[in-house]
């Protein structure tokens, strides 16, 4: 054995010089695709795949975060902010479970993902053995793909197939299954890696007399809409969109998704469309006789009661994916495509020729008379102007993360996004604890950008133990803590559904949250007037390092405008009067 | 509304898992699956038996069951000319005397009697689901001890009428 000195921080460390493991060429083809940031966390069935990760440390950034739901919700912040995969790696066992939520919230976000789990090694496998799940057969339903490894020589190439899965045609997570052996034993130097997917091959140019139709359809049309979707985010087609949009005067629509995809302070802009979506959006989509949909999956959310989504518009839906088209709207355009390159072919083939000159008058007056309303109090706050506060003082600029709930809704409708990439939320699964961790690693991809989580104070009790990361890495993120000591979304249905019964969705104790904070090494404040929030909020989201704010809000608050649940795109209730 | 969709599929682990899954999630009903090798070394044919309600749905199946990465075809052969066959092991309660009795009701089925014992009678019939169906009414009578059926495996001919051939596109491409 040959015996070399690595020198790492202080201490001086003898490491045996031994033979190329399979953990070894695990890091070998993470270097190749290009990772540089790992969410990791150890765990019996890794140790061979950290023992290797310890020799390249400064191969990587890796995150240690408290929590395997931490460190993959981190994973999906990074994704969506900088359009790469995020990198996780866990243990077997718990280690993999505690991983499910963040491969189902990837899995309905369409964010690429590759998630590495150790698993028991391969001659106890089925035999359940100490930390052993059957990680194949509870991420199958959840994942655009998943792999467990069985032969050493197929490591490399299926690391290479997983990101190139993960990353294309819709992304989405794909987790690779390691057992302990093949990482743990000595391997050959190198195996082929080269990877024949016949049965995946997205399509991703538009058929051009699709687009063709619906060039047709905009020349007779008189009243379009343009829904935009996160497709649009993710195959980085904001300009194209906006060119689009001005030459032909459409007025907009977003999902939660797509906000930011179109500029959301452009004069077409209607604004966020669906239960709590504007009155402008909402009344557009209804009235419209074309809706050209890009990159959205009308969702049940978007669409309230099918029976009234759209009932006049003949619908084109471009789509990577064509088994959204068509599943939940009746299409009449269908176009399988990247939105990007449809999008470039509508620009070239599509002329402007219609002329819709009263219908945008008209959805803009709708956007003038019935705007998103809020009373203010005198002195206490309320959710919607603190959010409204935080996008005053940001400037629109910052990178916004949120749980699911109020906060979030408010969050959409106050935080206008002018740029893609910057709204990160958990939409199609709607999960509680997400918008903390996410934050975590969106600072990551985004390292001199201002990132502000806003988070109820029921979401951030499910993973606040990541805040032990922020002072450990240097992260500025900027937490503000919606505090209504309730579970506001819970308690507004409960309000207007269930007769006031507020069923377990009203904290009677709350944690100090500032001392919390403190506890972390991380400045915390309170706040729980205008006066002080005015003052102090300018200050604390320049301050030069991680920030906890418990904004103290009142707790009756509603979001509107909301359409129940069962009624159509039109019902709204709570519109400003 | 029944139909039979074929769909042939990488052989890797875990793919039946993934197809069956994506059946029960999003709540189509299997009525039969049969799956087997084919002529290419690697790739496995799946027919699936499906109850679908509406045409909307029946496109559902066919587009998940297409978008899996290791699903290489979807075709729904059901409106198409094909050739389905099942294969089904009967095992009835006999004896001596009865044996010709039941030789005569299965031979027009061109069933075949492939164990016998001191009280029963095993009988072995392929064909179209039908078939099979007709002659297990027809032993029922005598005390059905044992039926295990394959589930229907199918393909299409190798000539297609002209007409038959264009309603059946789900393809969003054209």
């Amino acid at each position: 054995m040959v015996k070399t000195k690595i020198k790492y921080e202080d201490q001086e460390q003898v490491v045996k010089k031994t033979p190329k493991t399979g953990a070894d060429l695990l890091i070998e083809s993470l270097i190749d695709a290009e990772v540089d940031t790992l969410f990791g966390y150890p765990g019996g069935a890794v140790l061979p795949i950290f023992d290797a990760l310890y020799k390249v440390k400064e191969s990587f950034n890796q995150v240690l975060a408290r929590h395997e739901q931490g460190s993959i919700h981190a994973a999906e912040g990074y994704a969506r902010v900088s359009g790469k995969p995020g990198v996780v790696i866990a243990t077997s066992g718990p280690g993999a479970t505690n991983l499910v939520t963040g491969i189902a919230d990837a899995m309905m976000d369409s964010l690429p993902l590759v998630v590495f789990t150790g698993q028991v090694a391969q001659g106890v496998i089925g035999t359940d053995a100490f930390q052993e799940a059957d990680v194949m057969g509870i991420t199958t339903p959840i994942t655009k793909q998943n792999y467990q490894v069985r032969s050493i020589k197929d490591l490399p190439r299926v690391v290479k197939e997983a990101f190139h899965i993960a990353s294309t045609g819709r992304p989405g997570p794909v987790v690779v299954d390691i057992p302990k052996d093949l990482a743990a034993n000595p391997c050959e130097d190198h195996y082929d890696t080269d990877f024949n997917l016949p049965g995946y091959q997205p399509t991703i140019k538009p058929n051009p007399i699709q687009i063709k139709k619906i060039g047709e359809v905009l020349a007779t049309a008189k009243k379009p809409v343009i829904l935009t979707g996160a497709g649009i985010v993710i195959s980085k087609a904001s300009e194209e969109i906006k060119a689009f949009v001005e030459e032909h005067q459409i007025p907009v629509a977003s999902t939660l998704l797509g906000l930011g995809a179109f500029p959301g302070e452009h004069p077409l802009f209607l604004g966020m469309a669906g239960m709590h979506g504007t009155y402008a959006a909402n009344k557009a989509i209804y009235e419209c006789d074309v809706l050209i949909n890009i990159g959205a999956r009308f969702d049940d959310r978007l669409t309230g009661n099918l029976d009234h989504f759209a009932p006049s518009a003949i619908v084109a839906h471009i789509d990577i994916d064509p088994a959204e088209i068509g599943k939940n709207v009746t299409t009449h355009i269908p176009v399988v495509a990247d939105a990007k390159l449809a999008l470039n072919k509508m620009l070239k083939q599509i002329k402007a020729t219609g002329d819709y000159g009263e219908w945008v008058e008209h959805v803009e007056r709708n956007k003038q008379n019935f705007p998103l309303w809020y009373n203010n109090p005198e002195t206490d706050m309320i959710a919607q102007w603190v959010i409204d506060q935080v996008y005053k003082t940001t400037k629109g600029d910052a990178i916004v993360t949120t749980d699911v709930g109020q906060h979030q809704m408010w969050s959409a409708q106050y935080y206008k996004f002018n740029k893609p990439n910057r709204w990160v939320t958990s939409g199609g699964l709607g999960t509680m604890g997400f918008g903390f961790p996410a934050a975590i690693g969106a600072q990551l991809a985004a390292p001199d950008d201002t990132v502000v989580a806003i988070v109820g104070d029921g979401g951030f009790q499910m993973t606040l133990q990541e805040l032990s990361i922020l002072q450990e890495r240097g992260l500025p993120v900027k937490i503000i803590i919606v505090n209504n000591a309730a579970l506001g979304m819970v308690r507004q249905w409960q309000e207007k559904f269930y007769e006031k019964r507020y069923s377990e969705s009203v904290f009677s104790i709350q944690p100090d949250f500032v001392k919390l904070a403190e506890a972390y090494n991380i400045k915390g404040a309170k706040i729980d007037n205008q006066a002080d929030l005015a003052k102090k909020l300018p200050e604390l989201i320049a301050y030069d390092g991680p920030v906890l704010i418990d904004c103290r809000v009142l707790q009756q608050e509603n979001v509107y405008p909301m359409i129940a649940p069962g009624k159509g795109i039109h019902e709204m209730i709570g519109v400003k009067p | 509304m029944r139909r039979i969709i074929t769909a042939t599929v990488q052989n890797r682990s875990g793919v039946l898992n993934r197809i069956t899954g994506l059946l029960q999630k999003r709540q189509f009903n299997i009525e039969s699956i049969s799956v087997g090798r084919t002529e290419v070394e690697g790739v496995s044919k799946i027919t699936i038996v499906v109850d679908v309600d509406a045409s909307q749905k029946l496109e559902q199946v066919t587009k998940q069951l297409n978008k899996q990465i290791d699903v290489l075809k979807v075709s729904d052969i059901t409106d198409k000319a094909i050739v389905a066959r099942e294969l089904a092991l009967i095992k009835i309660v006999s004896n001596s005397q009865l044996r010709a009795e039941i030789q005569g009701i299965i031979e027009p089925f061109r069933a075949i009697v492939i164990d016998v014992s001191k009280d029963s009678l095993s009988i072995q019939v392929t064909g179209k689901s039908e078939k099979v169906e007709a002659l297990i009414d027809l032993l029922r009578p005598y005390g059905i001890k044992e039926l295990a059926r394959t589930g229907l495996t199918a393909f299409q001919r190798g000539q297609q009428p002209q007409a038959l051939q264009e309603n059946n596109s789900f393809s969003l491409l054209n």
